[in-house]
């Protein structure tokens, strides 16, 4: 047999964080309630070594090892680099929100970890196998997160239909790959692009619409989107910002690995499928979400929207698609991070701040974060010249150049309907009488996140080339 | 007929005669039970087609700890047959159903042209298949492998979060203490005066 040592310092920030984790499993066993801090702390040390690791050890050039099982390239580079960020802030907001609710344990920071190495598997994988096993200790991690207040009804049986919905999509995807691997004999995403053009073609198309049925679940696009507003609803909030962000970036990446690398021929195939779920999830998605009175599940309905922006990108099986629809990615976790953390940020002991009637008068209460929640709503919907703004401009400008005009008109007409949820928080906060006249009460490191988090979205959005080129130099050099 | 063909029809026998007791017994031990043959005797075909490691993980795996464990809950918990039998009409055409469609499925693949059983590699005496899957496993395929190890950690750190409670009511025994207790610890002598009995 012939056996090649695999480059293990390509793989070097999996395996910081793998024994990271394992090393603070062990530290946590030993600490007592009082010092769960230095989980705390340790967790963020772990975040910031780890990104160092990956800006240092990249030579700029893709690279595959591990028999063809891993890949760095520009994408994965920026990708990780997003989760990185994504679970820094996440870990940042949640600990007051756990420690005011019982539940501030080693566990939700470390599965948090075990989760976003799920998810760094998943950006660097370059066969079936690892993308699936990626996918899998992500979804594994998450499961377990949702339901660890277990004494709530709510979290429970949201964790249970996580869970039954979850293993239903792995499995459609598990079947998906195995046509695939039927037709084409290797598991290897560079070996499926080649293969795919002699492979049996109703193989290729079978284990195709199964791969998309299981991403679509994930990525909770409509028909499969049942699942994610009982489940953003269900969890603690800290576990729902934990979800609702940092996972969509993996899932892009699933996405971009699937259909970029591995299954680029079939473009003429995936595309019809795409569309139709883009457009039902943006209209299901802002349609449906004027009708909630819960912020976690308005935000819920606006992610099944958004996650039909994301496939209008990708869609169009080009480059400048694919990066157009990693900038949204990476905005719209950004954007996510805020409305989620905002939640969070007027919740207090014994009082979850999760209702649309909550956030009335809050200029009056606080006028600093209400002016920061303005401005993630505003950029929620699109509306210039915030960040969210130049994603839906970006993506919808991709879907014009490849000659679907009708689709991008779609986009547009879906988006301004979904002006009006974003746009009526505004108002219950600037001009209706707000309930109660108490101060917002939260420790001065959430405080300092959230400003900052909302005004980057700001900022990027005044000055968005920098992260564009990022995106676009991250699909010039495959 | 050839001993290979003779062992094989007697464990098939053997499988699918287990294999439908556990559906039919009432007693779920015996069920458990006829589980572990209907898995010995799978083992036997496996090994009859050469796939010996696969027999080897069939037998420590599922009978040896699957089972095992299996058995321990069906012994510890209180199962309501008579309520687990109740909607057995009421499923009754669907499982029909089911059952109809895997049969038909499966005469469609047999009675086709046989182009579904010609992959079969066939290699000689001296090759060990337990030995060309570990030389894979742990080489080519060494970054998927630690990654499934990631995940069964994972479920063990997920089943211990979600399931260790720790109750500060529960009442439990201090044997130091017990033994180290004086009488005067536990006894008190009252002084009173008799009483009369009324």
């Amino acid at each position: 047999m012939n056996f090649e040592m695999p480059n293990f310092l390509l793989a070097l920030p999996e395996i910081f964080v793998l024994g990271m984790a394992c090393l603070l499993l062990l530290i946590d066993l030993f600490l007592k309630d009082q010092d769960r801090h230095l989980t705390y702390l340790f967790s963020l040390f772990t975040l910031v070594l780890v990104a160092v690791l990956t800006v240092y050890g990249y030579s700029g050039e893709r690279q595959i090892s591990f028999n063809g099982a891993y890949v760095a390239d520009g994408m994965s580079q920026v990708l990780k680099l997003g989760v990185y960020f994504a679970v820094f802030v996440v870990f940042v907001y949640a600990k007051d929100y756990l420690r005011d609710r019982g539940i501030f344990k080693g566990e939700f920071y470390l599965l948090g970890l075990f989760g976003m190495l799920g998810m760094m598997i998943m950006i660097s994988a370059h066969s079936l196998l690892t993308l699936y096993l990626g996918l899998e200790l992500l979804s594994l991690s998450m499961y377990a997160m949702v339901a660890m207040q277990r004494d709530s009804a709510r979290a429970s049986e949201a964790a249970m239909k996580y869970f039954v919905l979850g293993a239903i999509a792995s499995g459609m995807l598990l079947y998906g790959m195995s046509m695939i691997y039927g037709a084409t004999g290797t598991l290897d995403l560079s070996g499926i692009a080649s293969q795919a053009a002699t492979a049996d073609k109703t193989l290729m198309a079978f284990g195709l619409v199964f791969l998309l049925v299981g991403v679509a679940f994930k990525l909770g696009a409509v028909p499969f989107h049942m699942w994610l507003p009982d489940v953003y609803e269900g969890a603690p909030t800290a576990v729902t910002l934990y979800i609702g962000s940092a996972p969509k970036i993996a899932a892009f990446a699933l996405l971009a690995r699937l259909l970029g690398d591995g299954l680029i021929n079939l473009h003429d195939q995936w595309q019809g499928i795409l569309i139709i779920l883009a457009v039902l999830s943006m209209a299901v998605g802002n349609i449906v979400a004027i009708a909630q009175t819960n912020l976690k599940r308005m935000l819920a309905y606006s992610t099944i929207s958004h996650a039909g922006f994301l496939l209008l990108g990708i869609l169009t099986g080009t480059r400048s698609g694919f990066s157009s629809s990693m900038f949204y990615a990476l905005s719209y976790v950004l954007m996510a991070l805020g409305g989620f953390g905002m939640i969070m940020l007027i919740s207090r002991k014994g009082f979850e701040g999760d209702k649309l009637d909550d956030f009335k008068g809050l200029n009056k209460r606080s006028p600093w974060y209400a002016f920061m929640m303005l401005i993630l709503m505003f950029s929620m919907a699109g509306v210039p010249p915030f960040l969210g703004f130049w994603a839906k401009l970006s993506v919808l400008e991709e879907v014009v150049a490849s000659g679907m005009i009708w689709l991008a008109v779609v986009g547009v007409v879906f988006s301004i309907i979904g002006v009006f949820y974003y746009l009526r928080i505004i108002k219950l906060m600037y001009f209706d009488e707000p309930a109660s006249e108490e101060e917002l009460e939260c420790s001065a490191d959430m405080r300092l996140m959230i400003s900052a988090n909302a005004l980057m979205v700001l900022g990027i959005g005044l000055f968005p080339g920098a992260l564009m080129a990022a995106c676009a130099a991250a699909f010039s050099t495959t | 007929m050839g001993i290979e063909k003779f062992i094989f029809y007697i464990f098939s026998v053997l499988l699918i005669a287990s294999a439908s007791m556990v559906i039919t017994v009432r007693n779920p031990v015996k069920a458990a039970l006829f589980l572990v043959l209907a898995f010995f005797a799978s083992a036997v075909l496996w090994l009859l087609i050469k796939a010996e490691f696969l027999a080897i993980v069939l037998v420590l795996v599922y009978v040896g700890a699957v089972m095992v464990l299996f058995l321990f809950v069906v012994m510890m918990l209180d199962i309501n047959i008579e309520r687990m039998r109740a909607g057995f009409i009421r499923y009754l055409p669907l499982g029909i159903l089911v059952a109809l469609t895997m049969a038909g499925m499966l005469i469609w693949v047999v009675s086709g042209d046989g182009s579904a059983f010609n992959h079969s590699v066939l290699h000689g005496p001296s090759y060990s298949n337990t030995q060309a899957l570990g030389l894979v496993l742990y080489t080519n395929y060494v970054y998927p492998f630690e990654i499934a190890a990631v995940i069964l950690l994972v479920a063990i750190i997920a089943a211990i979060t979600l399931t260790l409670r720790r109750r500060p009511n529960t009442k439990h025994q201090k044997p130091a203490e017990q033994i180290a207790v004086k009488r005067h610890d536990r006894v008190r002598m009252v002084k009173m005066k008799a009483e009369e009995r009324k």
